[in-house]
């Protein structure tokens, strides 16, 4: 076993530290009320459960595509035992080692999905010395068949079948957990928690997560039954796997989408305030300032930003040792820049929000009180604002894994050598003018990139309809 | 009244000073020309001289704001700073790394442009208002239901797809239309009609969404239940008071991009390869040619300015409530 070393990466902090936030803003609005109220609207709706119960398996695989790490290299033959121990240079996650034999199974070139030969004729060799053009096997997809021809849509169809009877088990070991979770909280018996969640009654829109995971394990478990021998979605153009490609390009999707506007927030949320409260000419700079940035069209400011940075990140290789380290720096910068354009329509939010809450009496009273004026933004207006800062929050998100794809696409988006959805769809868009056509890794891409956005979009609705006074 | 429009009119060139200095900030502050140079030229195995023959070249051998070595007045206009950012002002873009004048090049491919962007837009509007208001005269009913849904699917659909999935479709499959291209004149149509009817489309979800929220918060209102009462039928009452009244609010982002219409859309143009402005910022990107990516923000502030405007008077004229004090 050789050993490894952990790597922190900037986005992997910034991402566990943003779950470590949520966490800790989770148990303070527990003692608050009316944060307890409007998580509850969320949680008893149907389409709001749905989308969490998807956004967290987005989340799982995300999470575990950030822990990342260095593998040892192993010692050479001759190399003496005490000799220093040499790190290798490519940097490794969690998700990779979990998905080992997706990521190692590389073919040659393009292979259809769930196929056993390539996607083109190649001449080879046969067994007499005769030479023949035909579609080699694959190295690995279908490997195990030893007559390919007569067995391989029966080896499909039974570990399909495989994999729904996998999949009938955990939907039925997580339905009784979470059934006796509910029983315990509610204080009732198995058998009434059981027909208090069947009718929807359960508190929480349990059903809908039942429903929803049964769904979800359905189209899991024969992926992961086929996964094991064939490429579920097929292989790209050197060959990778593509189901493999998809997963590691959520962690960037998840990235981008919640660390941009995580970055500005403190920026966007202080300025705003500020320009409210203050008034005079702390309110002219600061809209003066969001006017400008507002002002040039946010395509092009990324792209003049994007085109600086990539400037400073080429003339200083040595400030990154790695390849992925360097990949992160510019994935972190473009959250920043993505951060810089957007950020503005919240700021202005929250000044509107704010130049109506400061006429209040309580404010007013609060300042006849002679309470300081940092005191009062931070316990009198903050609080009050916090439900806005949220719906922006989960408003962005969709907007922001859609914008990385065109980005990508476009050039000013993420490294050419991280995976994205953006960079999955630009390698394959020349793929389609080729006949026969190469579909597979576009759709997969759309697809993934759609359930993501899809459940983004629905949750941000319910988000809003709970926490906006107004709705 | 007047006096309000002057006081904007007067805004707007210091927004665009504050946008000028920027882009000064982010091509010459926080990347020296020197090491642009080294980048264009290949990070390794440049030398001094090659570098300064680059500078020299495009002009970049300047002091950025102070020019201690000349007299007078030149001090400040033999800079960078001056040549490269101030001249913009007066729509005097300089050359691209291909040796063309920028100016030039953007007066030309205005046409194109706008050829794709005026019909999306005007379509766009149409068709989206038109299902808005329909979604509002079912409202409450599975139709209703049903088209929001629909529309929320829409908009979570990537317009990478719409367009990769249109052009493989229309072009590919059925043969209808060229896949992409330009022509003179009528001929331009043909290669119009796919982008226009995709850009529409793609459009649909968000925008119909949106407003059937306006219209229908217009709906509720007082004065349409009055309107009702009077015996005006459901369409009437849509159509006399609910879209007249529910435009005021469109119009707030929808008359700002009219004029931002000039600089297309990136995506569409380099898709179906129309020479217009969109596709020549994407390849300026690509070639990295800072010159006319400088030059394209600056253009596009200035339309995004006056859009602005032009959003401040149509107030005016649709809401008399509106006075501009």
């Amino acid at each position: 076993m050789m050993g490894v070393q952990a790597v922190f990466l900037w986005t992997d902090l910034l991402l566990f530290g943003l779950v470590g936030c949520v966490a800790l803003a989770a148990l303070a609005a527990r003692r608050s009320e009316p944060m307890r109220a409007a998580w509850r609207r969320v949680g008893e709706s149907t389409v709001g459960m749905v989308s969490v119960s998807i956004l967290a398996l987005f989340l799982v695989v995300g999470l575990l595509d950030s822990v990342h790490y260095r593998e040892y290299l192993a010692p050479g033959a001759g190399a003496a035992p005490d000799a220093q121990r040499v790190l290798g240079t490519e940097v490794r996650s969690g998700l990779d080692a979990l998905a080992a034999p997706l990521r190692t199974r590389v073919e040659k070139t393009y292979s259809a999905p769930l196929s056993y030969r390539l996607f083109a004729k190649q001449t080879q060799e046969a067994a007499d010395g005769t030479q023949q053009r035909d579609f080699p096997r694959l190295k690995f997809g279908g490997a195990h068949l030893q007559y390919p021809e007569d067995d391989h849509a029966g080896d499909v169809l039974g570990r399909i079948g495989l994999g729904l009877a996998l999949a009938a088990c955990a939907w039925g070991v997580f339905a009784g957990c979470l059934v006796q979770g509910v029983a315990w909280s509610r204080g009732v018996p198995v058998g009434a928690a059981w027909r208090a969640v069947w009718r929807g009654k359960g508190g929480l829109a349990w059903r809908a997560v039942l429903a929803t995971l049964g769904v979800l394990c359905l189209i899991l478990g024969p992926v992961l039954a086929l996964a094991t021998e064939y490429h579920v979605f097929g292989t790209d153009k050197v060959g990778q796997d593509v189901l493999f490609l998809t997963l590691k390009s959520i962690r960037t999707a998840l990235v981008i989408s919640t660390l941009t506007t995580l970055v500005t927030l403190p920026l966007a949320v202080a300025l705003g305030i500020m320009a409210g409260y203050l008034g005079g000419w702390v309110d002219d700079v600061i809209q003066y300032l969001y006017t400008v940035l507002n002002s040039i069209p946010g395509v092009l400011l990324i792209a003049a930003a994007v085109l600086m940075m990539q400037v400073v990140i080429d003339t200083h290789p040595h400030w990154f040792e790695t390849s992925a380290e360097r990949a992160d720096a510019r994935l972190l910068a473009l959250c920043v820049i993505l951060g810089m354009t957007s950020w503005t329509g919240l700021c202005r939010l929250l000044r509107g929000e704010t130049l109506k809450l400061r006429e209040l009496e309580y404010v007013q009273a609060a300042r006849a009180f002679g309470v300081s004026t940092a005191r009062i933004l931070s316990r009198h207006i903050l609080p009050n604002l916090m439900h806005l800062v949220l719906i922006a929050l989960v408003m962005d998100f969709s907007g922001l894994v859609l914008a990385e794809a065109v980005l990508s696409y476009v050039g000013i988006g993420v490294d050419p050598n991280t995976v994205s959805f953006g960079t999955m769809i630009n390698a394959a868009r020349m793929e389609l003018a080729r006949e026969p056509m190469v579909w597979w890794s576009l759709i997969a891409a759309f697809i993934f990139m759609f359930v993501l956005v899809l459940a983004a979009n629905l949750f941000a609705d319910v988000v809003r309809d709970a926490f906006d006074p107004r709705a | 009244m007047f006096a309000y429009i002057v006081r904007r009119l007067l805004y707007a060139p210091l927004i665009l000073i504050g946008v000028n200095l920027l882009t000064f900030a982010l091509f010459f502050v926080v990347n020296t020309p020197e090491d642009m140079a080294r980048m264009q030229l290949g990070a390794k195995r440049v030398t001094p001289e090659a570098i300064e023959r680059w500078k020299v070249e495009r002009g970049y051998d300047k002091p950025l704001l102070l020019n201690a070595g000349e007299q007078g007045l030149a001090k400040l206009t033999d800079t960078i700073f001056f040549e490269k950012s101030l001249r913009m002002f007066v729509f005097d873009f300089g050359r691209a790394d291909d040796g063309r004048d920028i100016a030039t090049e953007i007066r030309t491919r205005m046409g194109p442009s706008l050829a794709v962007a005026l019909p999306t837009f005007v379509l766009g509007l149409l068709v989206t208002v038109s299902l808005a208001l329909l979604l509002v005269f079912f409202r409450g009913t599975y139709l209703d239901f049903q088209g929001v849904v629909l529309c929320v699917a829409m908009m979570s659909i990537s317009s990478l797809f719409y367009i990769i999935g249109g052009q493989w479709l229309v072009s590919k499959v059925w043969h209808l239309v060229p896949i992409s291209g330009y022509g003179e004149g009528v001929d331009a149509t043909r290669f119009l009609v796919l982008p226009v009817i995709i850009g529409v489309v793609a459009g649909i979800g968000g925008s119909a969404r949106w407003y059937r929220t306006i219209f229908l918060e217009e709906a509720g209102k007082d004065y349409v239940r009055t309107a009702r009462a009077k015996g005006l039928s459901e369409l009437q009452a849509l159509f006399r008071h609910v879209l007249k009244n529910g435009m005021i609010p469109i119009l707030t982002g929808v008359v700002v991009v009219i004029p931002s219409l000039f600089m297309g859309s990136l995506l569409t143009e380099s898709f179906f390869g129309i020479p217009g402005l969109g596709s020549y910022t994407i390849d300026a990107i690509n070639a990295q040619d800072f010159p006319v990516v400088r030059a394209m923000v600056f253009i596009g502030s200035v339309f995004y300015i006056v859009g602005l405007i032009f959003t401040d008077l149509s107030y005016t004229l649709v809401d008399p409530r509106v006075k501009l004090e």
